[in-house]
């Protein structure tokens, strides 16, 4: 009998830890997220301040994103390929969406927030997310912030004003609140025309499936 | 006559072990459930997609999302849970007095320790962040090199 006793220890192992782990990974596993028609875009105090392309695009991706994200940053760039191959098909929303636990996170939107005050909030985004490796451990992250300022051609008194200003908080906080309503909860969070995509699809490729998926869907004639 | 065969056999995969060197690997056993709760949450982690986003420690993206966190498509993590299940099945093996088990043991824990001296190189030098978790599995698998080195070779 003794013979089988390690044999029986680690089977009873074995299962327990397949057990415990098929539990833990039905308890992450991501749950789709979809934006209801009475908070999607276009309806009222749902319009968005940054967008990027035409009002009447077939498919509107929505982007919640954190500008010290190492993902967010990883995504930004296919993100602008893919917005540059579909053209006026596609119109991007971005959304700030900050984390307390990355130290510059929010600092970083305000700056892209006092940069939209100057019309300048996509050259902003695309330089922070550029420059994320550069700034995200900087210990004077404002200078950094005001000498990109410098680079897009901004007024730098105004900016860094605008920076601490009450309306580049309104912003931050009124996209956080909307994120936080739709049951954001990572970043990059990114929705199709209402529809949220799992983690798995955060890649160039299962991207433009998605938004190939949302043009067959509105192209497909309505009864 | 049949029991005497019996016995034979069992002499020839298990011994009698000291009782200091059953603790050992009882404890060698013991740890390696602490890794293998450590890489099975990795792994879910993984699964799960969870790597692929912000929302937890930012440092642990840069580390479970990089390039190094997978070999050939598959997670390190995964590797890592088969890799803690193994030295728990020959520390408990060895434990029962099974000689084979304990070169098998030495040999994963060996290869473990190196694996771990690069993946702590990796999470230094080239990426410049530190996972808790990926720390946490670095220190078990000290322990458990630790642990094989300071035990008997025979027994």
């Amino acid at each position: 009998m003794r013979r089988f006793v390690p044999f029986i220890i680690v089977a009873l192992v074995g299962f327990i830890t397949i057990g415990a782990g098929t539990m833990l990974y039905r308890a992450k596993r991501p749950v789709a997220l979809t934006i209801s028609e009475e908070k999607s875009i276009g309806k009222e105090n749902q319009e968005p301040t940054h967008v990027r392309g035409p009002a009447q695009a077939p498919v509107t991706l929505e982007e919640f994103g954190d500008f010290q994200c190492p993902p967010c940053g990883m995504i930004s760039g296919p993100l602008l390929e893919i917005e540059k191959d579909y053209g006026p098909k596609l119109r991007v929303i971005f959304r700030n969406f900050p984390f307390p636990n990355h130290q510059h996170a929010l600092e970083a939107a305000y700056a892209a927030e006092a940069a939209g005050l100057q019309g300048r909030y996509w050259e902003m985004h695309d330089l922070l997310y550029k420059e994320q490796a550069n700034w995200s451990n900087a210990p004077d992250v404002k200078q950094l912030f005001v000498s990109y300022a410098k680079i897009l051609g901004l007024e730098l008194d105004r900016f860094e004003t605008d920076m601490a200003g009450p309306t580049a908080k309104a912003r931050v906080t009124a996209d956080q609140e909307r994120g936080k309503s739709l049951g954001v909860n990572a970043t990059p969070s990114i929705f199709i025309n209402n529809q949220g995509l799992p983690p798995k699809s955060l890649n160039p490729t299962a991207l433009r499936a998605a938004i190939e998926e949302a043009l067959k869907e509105k192209e497909k004639p309505t009864s | 006559m049949p029991s005497q065969s019996k016995s034979r056999v069992q002499q020839s995969t298990a011994v009698a072990l000291p009782r200091g060197t059953v603790i050992v690997y009882a404890v060698v056993a013991l740890i390696s459930l602490a890794g293998l709760a450590d890489a099975t949450y990795l792994t879910v982690q993984n699964l799960a997609g969870e790597t692929a986003v912000c929302g937890g420690s930012p440092d642990c993206f840069r580390v479970l999302g990089s390039v190094y966190s997978k070999i050939a498509g598959i997670p390190v993590a995964a590797i890592g849970t088969v890799a803690y299940f193994a030295v728990f099945t020959f520390a408990t093996f060895a434990a029962f007095g099974y000689q084979r088990a304990r070169t098998f043991l030495a040999v994963t824990v060996f290869v473990m320790f190196l694996s771990t001296l690069w993946f702590l190189y990796v999470q230094a030098f080239l990426l410049h962040a530190f996972c808790r978790y990926c720390l946490f599995s670095a220190a078990i698998t000290f322990l458990l090199t630790g642990l094989i080195v300071a035990t008997p070779r025979r027994p």
